[in-house]
């Protein structure tokens, strides 16, 4: 083969590589949409199109308070929670080069959790000052996670297992505060203990979606190092990547992303850990895993939120439903990662 | 082995002076001061005053606190002796929240009550997931690494909870008990309840305590011990029955309490040795010593109220956790 056909088939290859991403994030986009509108028409009793347009635009004889008091604030809460825990999860998994080494998995879930409701309960905070805390907390856990963990040898199963110990003792600093809680509400507390996105407001939308934008740029730009840092510390130093602050930039902006998604809805269990490994199913070794990855913690909140409301016997909150499909996923990654040693 | 017998008499009769003590002050200590008259009144059974009422209440609930303790700290050293896994404990592997996942089904869903049927789930529970576990967990090379028992047992525990949740949440009428046992607390213990559980749990005790010869030869290896004329299988299969029934009882009576089999094995280690025969009489005086002071920490830090005894090993244990996670060099996935 000449030189000009071998740049010719790596174009083509590009081309077609290129063309696989925007479709893959085209089917994506669309999958979210499709369960916005589903979570915005269909409740209850089903809307027809045209209602719900008309209720949306704020027409007089829609039905407007079901629509824009109900269920939008809860598709658009369950939309940017499930962009941050998907984008904030995937950065880690990346960073570390494993799959297991999700926020949820670790600890940082937990600390934003257990801060939240510390500053709620016993410090009556509230609105953007909660979230201050709670990503302050996860900031504070993963330093001493990293700390912990650094040592000679098989950094990654120490920083995993030191994670979820330090998981379990946050869980019960969460158990403790909500048995301290004066009005001891079982909604509130399912909330910090599993994740739900019920009786949302937009005024819970609005910091979510800053961060969203804030710290989801943040991980934009540092994307391509990030990518670059997959193949290892030494490779990424030789192409002129620095490792440690591409690192730093990258934990700051997955703790903020989770974080901020914690303290209005909870730890939803296992969305951060779920969506990367999927997101790497769709795309294949193409790149556009960041974004995918954000898009499935999207689909598995709207979904989870969804199934949880309508399609079970009783309605539970999201947390419970996204629990029961991630553990058995986790068992089968752990089976999956024994036979073949491989990372995500 | 590397310690005289003396010396193990020396440690279990250490034990039993810890345990008195922590008796005694779990019987004086509480939520509430109560003057020594009372204290006294209400060991005899007169509960004229509040005081000595409060005195009777802790009776029965010390005895569960030494009772779970000592079935949790014999449990943990049986199961890391099996599985020649530091980390091994019925909280982490997901044993526990097995027994709580079957006791709470059978409370929703079969309308069971009554302590000796609870027990019997919770054996059953706690069977079924400590064989899953260590099924996922030995699945691939390299066998039950602790990072693949920990990941497993994790993952079974959370999948475990969010079946609790969604068998609890929309049944009001039993949301408040169950979510008071989840915690793991030994608050309501009453003799009806304690009593039915005794037989089984000397059951466990001495099927633990069977093995001990057994969990001593694996402790050299696998091969080694087969090399030594000992029935690996059959002794691993007694071991893990003693355990199970031990780790179900105390599940079934106080709910899912962590950490306790974690950390008394290796404290008794560091004091007693290795020897099988002396460390899991030792970790059942340090799990009870243990359980009785969380118990009591309980009552003290969070006055006027009290802080379940789940919560305080879960604060005492994890730190422990990692504290063994960095002194052990842990093989990767």
């Amino acid at each position: 083969m000449s030189a000009a056909e071998v740049h010719m088939a790596l174009a083509g290859r590009r081309q077609r590589e290129g063309r696989r991403v925007v479709l893959a994030l085209g089917g994506l986009v669309a999958l979210v949409f499709c369960l916005v509108f589903l979570t915005l028409s269909c409740g209850r009793g089903c809307l027809a199109p045209a209602d719900l347009m008309a209720a949306l635009l704020g027409h007089e004889d829609a039905p407007g308070f079901i629509v824009n008091d109900l269920r939008l604030p809860r598709a658009a809460l369950s939309l940017v929670t499930g962009l941050c825990f998907g984008l904030g999860g995937v950065a880690f998994q990346v960073m570390l080069r494993n799959p297991l080494a999700s926020p949820d998995i670790i600890g940082i879930s937990a600390s934003a959790g257990a801060a939240a409701v510390f500053a709620i309960v016993i410090l009556s905070f509230d609105g953007w000052v909660v979230s201050a805390v709670a990503v302050v907390s996860g900031l504070v856990v993963v330093v001493m996670i990293w700390a912990l963990s650094s040592r000679r040898g098989a950094a990654g199963a120490r920083l995993i297992l030191i994670g979820i110990g330090v998981s379990a003792m946050l869980d019960s600093v969460t158990a403790y505060v909500l048995l301290e809680a004066p009005a001891w509400d079982r909604a509130e507390a399912m909330r910090w203990l599993t994740g739900s996105v019920n009786g949302a407001q937009m005024g819970q939308v609005w910091p979510v979606l800053g961060a969203l934008v804030v710290f989801g740029g943040l991980l934009a730009a540092v994307s391509r190092d990030l990518d670059i840092l997959r193949l290892g510390d030494d490779a990424a130093q030789a192409l002129g990547v620095r490792a440690d602050g591409t690192r730093l930039r990258v934990t700051v902006a997955a703790v903020g992303l989770v974080a901020f998604a914690t303290s209005a809805a909870g730890p939803i269990s296992f969305v951060a850990f779920l969506s990367g490994p999927i997101a790497a199913r769709v795309m294949g070794p193409s790149r556009g895993l960041l974004p995918a990855a954000g898009l499935i913690g999207a689909v598995l909140v709207l979904a989870g939120d969804y199934v949880g409301q309508f399609m079970l016997p009783y309605r539970l909150p999201v947390g419970v439903v996204t629990g029961a499909v991630g553990a058995p996923f986790l068992l089968y990654l752990i089976v999956r990662t024994n036979r073949n040693g491989g990372t995500i | 082995m590397t310690f005289g017998r003396s010396s193990a008499l020396f440690g279990l009769s250490g034990g039993v002076v810890l345990v008195l003590a922590t008796v005694f002050l779990s019987l004086v200590i509480g939520a509430r001061s109560v003057p020594w008259a009372e204290i006294w009144q209400g060991l005899n059974g007169q509960i004229d005053s509040i005081g000595a009422a409060a005195v009777a209440v802790r009776v029965p609930r010390t005895v569960l606190a030494v009772l779970a303790g000592a079935a949790l700290g014999i449990s943990g050293a049986v199961m890391q002796g099996i599985t020649r896994n530091p980390l091994a404990d019925p909280g982490i592997l997901g044993v526990n929240a097995g027994a709580a996942l079957f006791v709470v089904v059978g409370i929703a869903w079969f309308n069971i009550s009554g302590a000796a049927t609870f027990l019997w789930l919770g054996i059953a529970g706690a069977g079924c997931a400590a064989v899953f576990v260590y099924a996922i967990g030995s699945v691939g090379q390299g066998g039950a690494t602790p990072l693949k028992l920990t990941l497993a047992g994790t993952a079974t525990s959370i999948a475990a909870s969010a079946f609790i949740i969604a068998v609890v949440l929309p049944r009001n009428d039993i949301a408040g008990n169950v979510q008071a046992w989840q915690v793991g607390g030994v608050g309501g213990a009453r003799f009806q309840t304690i009593l039915p559980a005794l037989p089984f749990a000397l059951v466990g005790l001495l099927l633990s305590l069977a093995s001990a010869r057994i969990l001593n030869a694996l402790a050299l290896g696998e091969e080694l011990a087969a090399g030594l004329g000992q029935n690996v299988a059959l002794g691993r299969i007694v071991a893990a029955a003693g355990a199970i029934v031990l780790c179900g009882v105390a599940t079934a009576l106080c709910g899912p309490i962590g950490f306790v089999g974690l950390v008394v094995p290796h404290l008794c280690r560091l004091t007693g040795g290795i020897d099988h025969r002396v460390l899991i009489p030792m970790a059942g005086l340090g799990g009870a010593v243990l359980l009785g002071l969380a118990d009591v920490a309980g009552r003290i830090v969070a006055r006027p109220n009290e802080l379940d005894v789940g919560i305080v090993t879960a604060f005492v244990g994890a730190p422990f956790f990692i504290w063994t996670v960095r002194r052990h060099r842990m093989r990767g996935l």
